[in-house]
């Protein structure tokens, strides 16, 4: 045993924002190994330029915003290949947002509502000032080209 | 099931930073408000808790609950945590009333707090948005802003809803809190100064929207036994109500209205429900509180409403979803002013429409002037409800301003992501 043993000193310090009370800065960041599991085939299809929702087998509900399971009946879903032409359900265009999405404003968010299809898809609307967004308003799906595997590789413009 | 009562509460100021304060020592503050307001209430008397607050992201603290129980000197007694978004503060009421209906505590304590100061709002915004969808909402600017955006433009298009309108409830809250010296933003508006603040996500301005707070809430509850041994004005808890609906808008459905009692389905003939311009759970939630405390006609058997105005398209949606007016009828029931505090002086020309009884809704000035701490904001609506029902906003309040006269029967209302869980509870004058 060593009476005296000492922790090394280091040469990092403490942001200080206050000091009545006292008030630090706190880091904090992960990265998850985040899974999408079963509507992996949604992402896939984005790569290939296809928008793929879900077909109920037990009551026949096509959601536009995939789902393993009906909401409804409970029966296990299908994938279907929904159009790539839409109109506005609603709108909003946002001028201020989350932290990590503050760079991106103004943006403009759109439901889009597909024929036969009993449920509406969340999106972005780009190429459009404001003003010029209404609802029923006919929409395209376009994507990137560079896939990065997350649901903004599919944005709408003007049909 | 037995009766359950309302004892006693007890609230922090709401403020939009404490940082000399850490959740502990709120709740403290809040608890000894309500140990103080009832003398014969000790902590002896008390047999456990449960606590709410909506974020472990906010409060940097996993099990945060259980550092409250301690702090609180409740130790060993039995205490848990439950969350429910924005609704956290109504599940955490009705738990407790759970408690105490079922046996198996005769005094339960509700305790709730948000410290919502500890990141900058933006990134306050952010943690509020992983409440929606992580994989198919967030994405797309994670805000829940311009969630709650999108439902009401969608109002505007079924039913002709103005902006307005929208802006009379900014103005009628923020003037009731001139005399609640617990809210955090009370102000005289006018509907210029609401449609002019700056635009956060078409249609709705700053002023439409609630902000972030610091505070917390406490609310104990009783048996009939207990509630009567303790003395003081106990209040009693008639209807508990809660639903859900999907927590993506978009996969809403487009079906029938669940009807109340005093409507009938031709009311509503090519209406498409709840689609995103209504709350299912709402409508749900009161439906069974309705159910429960034998109401028939909100509007003629309530005498006030607190209900979560975190914006102000969200009041003119749910008076619609809990029956005051129609759905639709939204609007116009701001512009009657029938949900005014008819001895203040707003400011505003009413409709003069005489269809819909005076019920003042956020009397107190609900979420967008009280603040919205959200593990402690249902709560909030708890007491004030308490102390509105007993006739002790004066002795509170310090100022009478607030008080209705002789109130029998209110409601309060606590919701969660764009609808996605939503609580009811009617209590009542004994």
């Amino acid at each position: 045993m060593d009476p005296r043993a000492k922790l090394p000193e280091s040469e990092e310090g403490t942001v200080l924002f206050n000091t009545d009370p006292i008030v630090i800065k706190d880091h904090y960041e992960i990265d998850y190994r985040h899974s999408y599991a079963q509507d992996s085939p949604f992402f896939a299809g984005l790569a290939r330029g296809k928008l793929m929702g879900s077909h109920c087998q037990g009551c026949g509900r096509r959601y536009a915003t995939p789902r393993g399971h009906c909401m409804e009946c409970g029966s296990a879903t299908t994938w279907c290949e929904l159009p790539h032409e839409g109109r506005v359900h609603t709108y909003t265009t946002c001028y201020y947002g989350s932290e990590s999405f503050l760079k991106e404003t103004p943006y403009t968010l759109i439901l889009v509502e597909f024929t036969g299809v009993d449920t509406l898809f969340l999106s972005r609307l780009v190429g459009a000032a404001p003003e010029e967004v209404s609802i029923g308003l006919k929409v395209r799906a376009r994507f990137l080209r560079n896939c990065k595997f997350k649901v903004t590789d599919v944005y709408f413009v003007s049909a | 099931m037995r009766p359950v009562y309302m004892i006693s509460g007890g609230i922090t100021k709401f403020v939009k930073a404490q940082p000399h304060k850490d959740f502990r020592l709120m709740v403290r503050e809040a608890y000894d408000y309500a140990l103080a307001d009832l003398p014969g209430l000790t902590p002896e008397t008390i047999d456990g808790s449960v606590c709410s607050y909506f974020s472990d992201h906010f409060t940097r603290q996993v099990m945060a609950g259980a550092m409250v129980q301690d702090y609180l000197g409740l130790n060993p007694k039995p205490s848990r945590r439950v969350e429910g978004g924005g609704a956290t503060g109504g599940i955490c009421f009705q738990s407790a009333w759970e408690a105490v209906a079922s046996g198996r505590h005769e005094v339960c304590l509700a305790m709730g707090f948000e410290t919502m100061s500890r990141v900058n709002t933006w990134k306050g915004n952010e943690f509020i948005a992983l409440a929606s969808d992580t994989n198919f909402d967030y994405p797309l600017g994670g805000f829940y802003t311009g969630y709650y955006a999108m439902m009401v433009r969608r109002h505007m298009h079924e039913f002709g809803t103005t902006v307005e309108q929208m802006a009379k409830v900014a103005v009628k809250n923020h003037g009731n809190a001139l005399h609640n010296p617990f809210a955090q933003s009370p102000a005289m508006l006018t509907v210029d100064e609401v449609r002019s603040a700056p635009m956060v996500a078409t249609p709705l301005t700053v002023l439409d929207c609630c902000t972030m707070s610091d505070g917390a809430a406490v609310a104990i509850l009783a048996s009939e036994e207990a509630a009567s041994a303790l003395g003081g004005t106990p209040v009693r808890i008639t209807g508990i109500g809660s639903g859900s609906d999907a927590m993506r808008l978009a996969d809403r459905p487009h079906s029938e209205v669940l009807i109340l009692p005093h409507e009938n389905p031709e009311d509503y003939e090519g209406l498409r429900f709840p689609g995103v311009h209504s709350f299912r759970g709402g409508r749900m939630a009161a439906r069974s509180a309705y159910r429960m405390a034998g109401i028939t006609d909100p509007g003629t058997d309530l005498d006030f409403v607190e209900l979560h105005d975190a914006f102000t398209s969200s009041e003119i949606q749910t008076c619609e979803d809990l029956g005051l007016c129609r759905y639709g009828e939204g609007g116009s029931y701001i512009d009657s002013g029938a949900s005014f505090l008819p001895n203040l002086n707003y400011g505003l020309k009413f409709s003069g429409s005489e269809q819909w009884r005076p019920v003042p809704v956020n009397p107190s000035g609900g979420l967008l002037a009280c603040g919205h701490p959200i593990g402690a904001t249902g709560l909030m609506q708890a007491v004030f409800a308490f102390w509105q029902l007993q006739g002790s906003l004066a002795k509170h309040l310090g100022n009478s301003m607030l008080q209705l006269p002789e109130p029998r029967r209110g409601l309060i209302h606590s919701h969660a992501g764009t609808g996605t869980t939503i609580t009811v509870t009617i209590m009542e004058r004994v």
